[in-house]
């Protein structure tokens, strides 16, 4: 199956992924993307109808701990590390009308 | 002939060190020679840390003189790859998005090092965010193979591999997704090993795919890769995936090459024999594996059957489970951020454009797509059912044999520049690593021959936490094939490539 995407889907996706591209470099991720997708098709040739999927390969169960303060890392350490932080929070553009 | 300190293995170097024949100083002063000497050409770190190293070798020395060495590996110099977090020393996992990061914390695996009394001598090279397989696709520079200098050296652990290959550092860490440890290791001539999925603490390692992931150490023979990895497997609280596993001392494990493989049934399945394997990397490996089979071992041909699916159960696996754990680089909490932007999402879009090389990109992009509505049962479920496959394969295969073997790559050391314009062909060169994550495997390769001047890598692939069988054979296998001194041959190598380079 031949699985071509569409610049308005390469678009589409980027908008979802929070990226952004100039115009040359959409037709490129265009293009290869298209080719990895042509490629991975291949898995549809194999029967998975009563497989059942791996999502892990260790048996998962939930890891409990008493519920107790436990000393965290130090504020002014963490926030060293953003581009932008004020009186100890981190500052990021306006998010809310008016 | 008189050997440099830097030449010498851990295990050579830690009774040297206990026997105070030789100073945990002196030993670090030769390998920052060596470093001084090739780095340039090898480029093998995006950080060193020159004050740190010497103030961790001064203790260290302290603590040998007054008898109280921490553990075996007291003042032995090691690098780490820059996707394991270490407090205090830049950590930037090959990407211009964390260029100026400095974890407040260390990796679990990296603090057990410290504890042990290594002294860390800064963070190798590797494909941003661990995602290649030639360190080409590092955000600042790309590392060259010590053996050829116009080669690559793998990925994504590249900079991890061709530090211990040219006498940079005597053992390093690095981490494998789909043979990020291994493959690097085959195409340097060093030890890799990939333990099995959640035998090492992920704490502090920067998450590529989480199901995935995993630590391992690259060393000069197989002697090195035991004592280390009897450093980092342990079961950690603060990793719910790490496995609690009763286990002895893996280098009290090692035995005598004919003890070892005397009746060990080795499977090399017939799918990774076939297509696409260059011949000299053929002819090594069967080499190897009739040494092994001259020393006892039965060694017969067996099939995972759907090996060929791996790799595109792999291209959706591991992309979409990336694209999600590199969501949290927004140019908020750490990292860069974009200096031009309207609002909060041109902010993230800008910052991350700005701030992802293109292989990053095009996974994050492959792996939003397999997980959008309407796609998410066709690629993301489908690849999981398939993974089921591949495990299922391997099961089969150890319900007969004790151990899997074959070609770590299907190529030796390829030229730089050679695979960068197309991304599949790259993938390709793990397709015989790849099934091992996905599956949950541990694996180890281990030199065994040259093709063309460069080295080749033998893979043998083990049953789950049976990380002693692996590293048994593997010993075997290195004193099977004798090469030599790889870091006495690589160096000489390096010098021939350095002097042609200069007339070049």
């Amino acid at each position: 199956m031949e699985h071509t995407l569409s610049l308005e889907e390469v678009r589409h996706v980027a908008r979802l992924a929070r990226l952004v591209f100039k115009p040359e470099e959409e037709e490129m991720f265009r293009q290869q993307l298209s080719r990895i997708l042509d490629h991975v098709q291949r898995l549809n040739e194999l029967d998975t109808s009563r497989v059942q999927p791996t999502f892990h390969v260790v048996p998962l169960k939930n890891v409990m701990r008493r519920d107790e303060t436990r000393p965290c890392l130090p504020r002014d350490e963490v926030l060293a590390n953003a581009p932008d932080a004020q009186g100890g929070f981190f500052r990021v553009p306006k998010i809310t009308e008016g | 002939m008189i050997l440099e300190l830097w030449q010498l293995t851990v295990h050579e170097l830690s009774q040297l060190l206990l026997r105070k024949e030789v100073s945990a100083t002196e030993l670090l002063e030769s390998v920052w020679g060596r470093i001084e000497e090739v780095e340039d050409q090898v480029k093998s770190y995006i950080t060193l840390d020159p004050e740190g190293a010497r103030a961790a070798a001064a203790e260290s020395q302290r603590l040998l003189e007054s008898g109280r060495p921490r553990s075996a590996l007291e003042g032995i110099p090691c690098g780490l790859k820059d996707v394991l977090s270490t407090k205090g020393l830049r950590t930037t996992c090959g990407s211009k998005i964390l260029s100026n990061y400095v974890p407040p914390y260390d990796a679990t695996a990296v603090q057990a090092l410290k504890e042990a009394g290594t002294v860390i001598l800064g963070k190798t090279n590797m494909d941003e965010f661990a995602m290649g397989s030639s360190c080409e696709n590092s955000g600042f520079f790309p590392t060259h193979n010590p053996w050829d200098l116009t080669r690559v050296p793998g990925g994504s652990s590249g900079g991890s591999a061709s530090a211990v290959a040219a006498g940079e550092a005597m053992f390093t860490l690095g981490s494998d997704t789909g043979g990020s440890v291994r493959q690097p290791a085959s195409l340097c001539g060093v030890v890799g090993m990939k333990p099995t999925y959640g035998a090492v603490s992920r704490y502090g390692l920067i998450a590529f795919a989480s199901s995935l992931d995993q630590i391992g150490p690259l060393t000069r023979d197989v002697t090195d890769c035991a004592m280390v990895l009897d450093f980092i497997v342990k079961h950690d609280p603060m990793d719910s995936t790490s496995v609690e596993i009763k286990r002895g001392s893996y280098l009290e494990a090692l035995r005598p090459a004919d003890e070892a493989v005397k009746g060990l049934k080795i499977g090399v399945p017939k799918e990774y024999m076939g297509k696409g394997l260059e011949p000299g990397v053929e002819a090594q490996v069967k080499k190897a594996l009739e040494l092994l089979q001259e020393l006892g071992a039965e060694v017969e041909e067996c099939s995972l059957p759907h090996s060929s699916y791996a790799l595109d159960a792999y291209y959706v696996i591991a992309p979409a489970e990336a694209s999600s754990n590199l969501a949290r680089y927004d140019g908020v909490r750490y990292g860069y951020r974009s200096k031009q932007y309207d609002d909060l999402i041109d902010m993230y879009r800008k910052t991350r454009a700005e701030g992802f090389g293109p292989e990053v990109k095009r996974r994050i992009m492959l792996g939003t797509y397999a997980l959008s509505a309407g796609y998410y049962d066709a690629y993301y479920l489908k690849a999981q059912k398939v993974r089921t496959l591949i495990r299922e394969d391997f099961d089969k295969v150890f319900a007969k044999f004790d151990v899997i073997a074959g070609p770590t790559s299907p190529t030796v050391a390829f030229k730089l520049g050679e695979k960068v314009d197309d991304p599949l062909a790259m993938y390709l060169s793990d397709i015989f690593t790849i099934p091992v994550n996905l599956a949950g495997l541990p694996g180890i390769s281990v030199p065994c021959g040259f093709s063309e001047g460069l080295p080749v890598g033998l893979q043998f692939i083990g049953k789950a936490f049976d990380e002693s069988t692996l590293l048994r054979v593997a010993y075997a296998t290195e004193q099977a094939c004798s090469l030599g001194n790889m870091a006495v041959l690589c160096a000489r190598a390096l010098a021939k490539g350095t002097k042609e380079g200069a007339r070049g």
